[in-house]
């Protein structure tokens, strides 16, 4: 799929708050080229004195759709997150750019087990991916690790529960506060954790990760740690430290 | 011309002429990085440069340490927008690097631990234009950004400041590198907004 150079117009179609700090945002993009599973875009703002933002998300969604899907997570002191969870309304217009990005993505001719680790708003390109290999039907082994604060912060979890079947696990991990009756203490991820809840290295998997710098790098270190090769892990971060 | 988002921009940071086009200011240090931060212990640390007829110099970190080392003051630009105004650094300048090296080759590809790679013209890593740095802000770099050592080249986007540096290849061609494989320009001027393909 080819960039596309220039700003393109896009549409509020439908604005959801699925967790007390984000919303899915749902976009129609007349001329979007399309998207891989796990790519991002730019999405640019402009105010009516002319003054802009531009901030870069991960696409929820993947294909050869003119519809866009977002999940945006407001962070406290932002300009733009609060406009897109807050304000923004469907029939509001805004801009992207895109896709972007070639290396934190997945095809469905990919045959190797996966193996996927969010932590937080980090889940956004990895439903895209996930959403890919069920609509390949793919039979590529496929294992998610989630961690979220509470089970009201987490993103897509009844679609990711859907997915669940011969060819895709689900785990989570709540750091803050976790479901009644749930086997695990909340806190957060662990060594442990992972052995317990990832594929095992000796399965060779295909690792992504994505999510805040600090949990990226928590889990990157683990992994490598565990044995799986450096070059098997794909990470994506956003945040500083 | 942009289309107007209804109702935006009530929470605007201020504009900073000092900011290239399209990029905010953070007091944050974000990190960029496609894999696992590599750990690299400064006693296996080394730093080579490999021309085209095969010649390879290389510096261990004690010989690094004994080149004359400066002070960087200078502003760094993300390509995922971010920038940072007035960051200091130390480390030692290409230019002392490249005092003997004999190359007539006009590109270089930076090499990090972990397989990284970033294409610089050469021009662009001299005439106190880069440096190898391995302080930040008066401490020891940090691995997750790029420590022990990373290349410094501030007038480029902060992906060609090539994390965990290892060596450098003399190029005839100014072939990609990691990024400029996976989407991002080949040469990645802000104030030219040179960021994608």
């Amino acid at each position: 799929m080819a960039i596309v150079a220039g700003w393109l117009v896009g549409t509020v179609a439908r604005a959801m708050r699925v967790t007390p700090q984000g919303r899915i945002l749902v976009l129609d993009v007349p001329e979007w080229p399309g998207n891989l599973a796990g790519q991002h875009l730019d999405l640019r703002l402009t105010a009516e004195d002319g003054y802009q933002a531009v901030r870069s998300y991960s696409i929820a969604s993947f294909g050869d759709g003119t519809t866009v899907e977002l999940a945006v997570d407001m962070l406290p002191d932002g300009e733009v997150s609060p406009y897109l969870v807050e304000d923004v309304e469907p029939g509001d217009m805004l801009e992207v750019r895109g896709p972007l990005g070639n290396f934190f993505v997945w095809r469905d001719s990919q045959t190797e087990p996966v193996q996927l680790i969010a932590g937080g708003s980090g889940i956004v390109p990895l439903v895209s991916i996930a959403r890919a290999h069920r609509a390949a039907a793919s039979t590529a082994k496929f294992r998610m690790l989630y961690s979220v604060r509470a089970p009201e912060d987490a993103y897509y979890a009844p679609e990711l529960a859907e997915l669940v079947g011969d060819s895709f696990v689900l785990d989570w991990v709540y750091t803050r506060t976790a479901p009644v009756g749930f086997a695990r203490a909340a806190g957060r991820i662990t060594r442990a954790d992972i052995e317990a809840s990832t594929l095992p290295v000796a399965d060779n998997p295909l690792v992504y990760v994505c999510g805040p710098t600090g949990f990226v790098e928590t889990v990157a270190r683990i992994l490598v740690d565990l044995g799986h090769p450096a070059e098997r892990i794909k990470t994506e971060r956003f945040g500083g430290k | 011309m942009a289309v107007f988002s209804r109702g935006f921009g009530s929470r605007r940071r201020e504009s900073d002429p000092e900011l290239p086009p399209g990029q905010y200011l953070t007091e944050d240090f974000p990190v960029l990085s496609a894999g696992p931060t590599p750990r690299i212990d400064t006693a296996d640390w080394s730093f080579s440069i490999t021309t085209e007829s095969g010649q390879v110099t290389t510096w261990s970190w004690d010989q690094l340490m004994a080149l004359p080392i400066e002070d960087v003051h200078t502003d760094i630009h993300c390509v995922t927008r971010w920038s940072k105004l007035g960051t200091t650094w130390r480390g030692v300048s290409l230019d002392t690097l490249f005092a003997d090296i004999d190359t007539s080759d006009a590109y270089t590809m930076v090499e990090s631990y972990g397989g990284y790679t970033t294409n610089v013209p050469l021009e662009d890593l001299l005439d106190g234009k880069a440096w190898i740095a391995f302080e930040f802000e008066g401490e020891p770099l940090d691995p997750e950004h790029g420590g022990p050592a990373r290349l410094l080249v501030p007038h480029l986007y902060f992906w060609k400041s090539a994390k965990w540096v290892h060596g450098i290849r003399m190029h005839s061609d100014d072939d990609p590198g990691f990024w400029e494989q996976n989407g991002y320009n080949m040469y990645g001027d802000p104030w030219k907004e040179q960021r994608y393909w």
